[in-house]
């Protein structure tokens, strides 16, 4: 596959308060942004468990972005300063096992940004083309390797 | 009556799984009494064939530790997984790939390379490394393939019952060997340790703040570490808040955090992700680039909380690169 058919998938985690409101404004608007952003929606990005990331990953998105109310405007208080602390640290792991910070990407967009849902989307979709697909190795793949690869 | 027969066997592994079983001291010889051990390299002299010739099935339990990287370990574990009843994974490297996982972070070659060629103490003018055939004038001589990567023993074979920690605890392994004598043992799958975190069971437990906050991460060489205050309260990377508890907190009671070898309770996926969380939470930190220098105080974060869960996480292992890939798909 050449590299301008490569579609890039994102998984992206939306807080249900700000930034699934803001994704349902770029709509209202009828701001088109890319179509390879899957959204699932959260009560709040304080919700995101790490592992969502990982399984995400593991099933096949080549990247993912996760959305948050702005500093100081979480429903929950501080929901986002926790999704900001544990996406920091899951980098910094990720960083080691070879997925480029580029893969995960956290944003804060409130209610009223439509526009903002539309860029971010637009340029991870960009940015992700140009980074390729993530190939991920499966166990049972190794095993076939073990079994006859020539070294 | 016979006695039920088991065997114990080891993978890529330190032998301290081994030395567990020992360390029953005197209840050993009342496992002993109960079971008929039929294959343990380690201690007695039983070979291959001898395990060859039992019946399908005819071993009771087979006791697996180590995590599978060679050839002949794939062979071993599945030869015992025929052979017996009942397999437990003992052990971290079995269960999750333990410290041998780490191993994932590199590609088989430059593991090869570094320990055959690069090492300081190596001297190997010829560059050989180990050949899965090599010629001599005797003969021919084989080796076991030296696999791509470190796998648990579960995506090898199907695994019966886990056993964790590193090593079990001999608590653990003397009420696992008896509840199988007698036939107590619980559902298919079931991991043989109690299913609560460790803070539980951790003498520490009632120093620990309600409201738990670390300003700085430290390490332990870097600080005289309080024999009684919760360890996280100190600064201190402790895994227990998200490790099953069974080993009576051993770690902490001996001044040292918890580094995870029990693994995770019932229902987590990735050990590492829910470690990571549980401590990056306790971050007194809002902005980005105050939590980044905190996150830059833990060294090695795939080797805090991977430690012994690398092959069994979700990424399986590190992403090769792009470079490599090309090169391994242009391979005939």
């Amino acid at each position: 596959m050449s590299e301008s058919e490569f579609q890039p998938k994102i998984v992206a985690f939306f807080c249900t308060w700000c930034t699934y409101t803001a994704a349902d404004l770029t709509g209202i608007s009828r701001l088109a942004y890319a179509p390879n952003v899957r959204v699932i929606r959260l009560m709040c990005s304080g919700r995101l468990d790490p592992q969502f990331v990982l399984a995400a990953f593991r099933h096949g998105a080549d990247g993912v972005l996760v959305g948050g109310c702005h500093p100081g405007d979480c429903h929950y208080q501080e929901g986002n300063y926790k999704a900001r602390r544990r996406i920091e640290l899951l980098r910094a792991v990720l960083r080691d096992l070879g997925i480029a910070d580029q893969r995960l990407r956290l944003e804060w967009i409130s209610a009223s940004e439509g526009e903002k849902v539309q860029r971010v989307c637009n340029q991870m979709t960009e940015e992700l083309r140009g980074l390729g697909p993530l190939r991920l190795d499966r166990p049972q793949r190794d095993a076939a390797e073990l079994a006859g690869e020539p070294r | 009556m016979t006695k039920p027969k088991i065997a114990f066997y080891w993978c890529a592994s330190c032998g301290g799984c081994e030395e567990a079983v020992v360390d029953l001291g005197e209840d050993l010889l009342a496992v002993v009494e109960l079971v008929e051990v039929a294959f343990w390299p380690v201690a007695l002299d039983f070979k291959r064939e001898d395990v060859e010739a039992l019946d399908d099935g005819e071993l009771a339990a087979a006791f697996l530790n180590g995590a599978v990287r060679t050839s002949e370990q794939e062979e071993m574990a599945r030869l015992l997984r025929r052979k017996a009843a009942a397999v437990v994974a003992f052990g971290s490297c079995a269960m999750h790939g333990g410290v041998p996982g780490l191993a994932n972070l590199h590609e088989s070659r430059d593991i090869l390379d570094v320990a055959y060629r690069e090492a300081p103490s190596v001297q190997n003018d010829e560059g050989t490394l180990p050949a899965r055939e090599s010629r001599v004038p005797e003969g021919q001589l084989m080796l076991p393939e030296f696999g791509a990567t470190v796998r648990t023993l579960d995506q090898v074979i199907d695994v019966d019952y886990y056993l964790p920690g590193c090593p079990p605890p001999p608590g653990l392994i003397a009420s696992a060997v008896t509840a199988l004598v007698e036939g107590k043992l619980p559902a298919k799958g079931a991991v043989l340790a109690p299913d609560v975190a460790l803070c539980s069971q951790c003498p520490r437990a009632a120093t620990k703040p309600d409201k738990l906050l670390v300003q700085t991460f430290r390490r332990p060489h870097e600080v005289l570490i309080d024999t009684d205050l919760c360890l996280l309260a100190q600064g201190l990377v402790c895994l227990g808040p998200a490790t099953r508890a069974g080993c009576a907190a051993a770690c902490p009671g001996g001044n040292m955090p918890c580094t995870g070898c029990m693994g995770p309770t019932s229902g987590v996926v990735d050990y590492g992700a829910k470690a990571l969380s549980a401590i990056a939470s306790l971050l007194d930190a809002d902005g980005g680039d105050e939590i980044a220098a905190r996150v830059a105080e833990i060294a090695d974060p795939v080797g805090t909380f991977y430690r012994y869960s690398l092959p069994a996480s979700l990424l399986h292992r590190r992403v090769r690169t792009a470079a490599r890939e090309e090169k391994e798909e242009v391979a005939p």
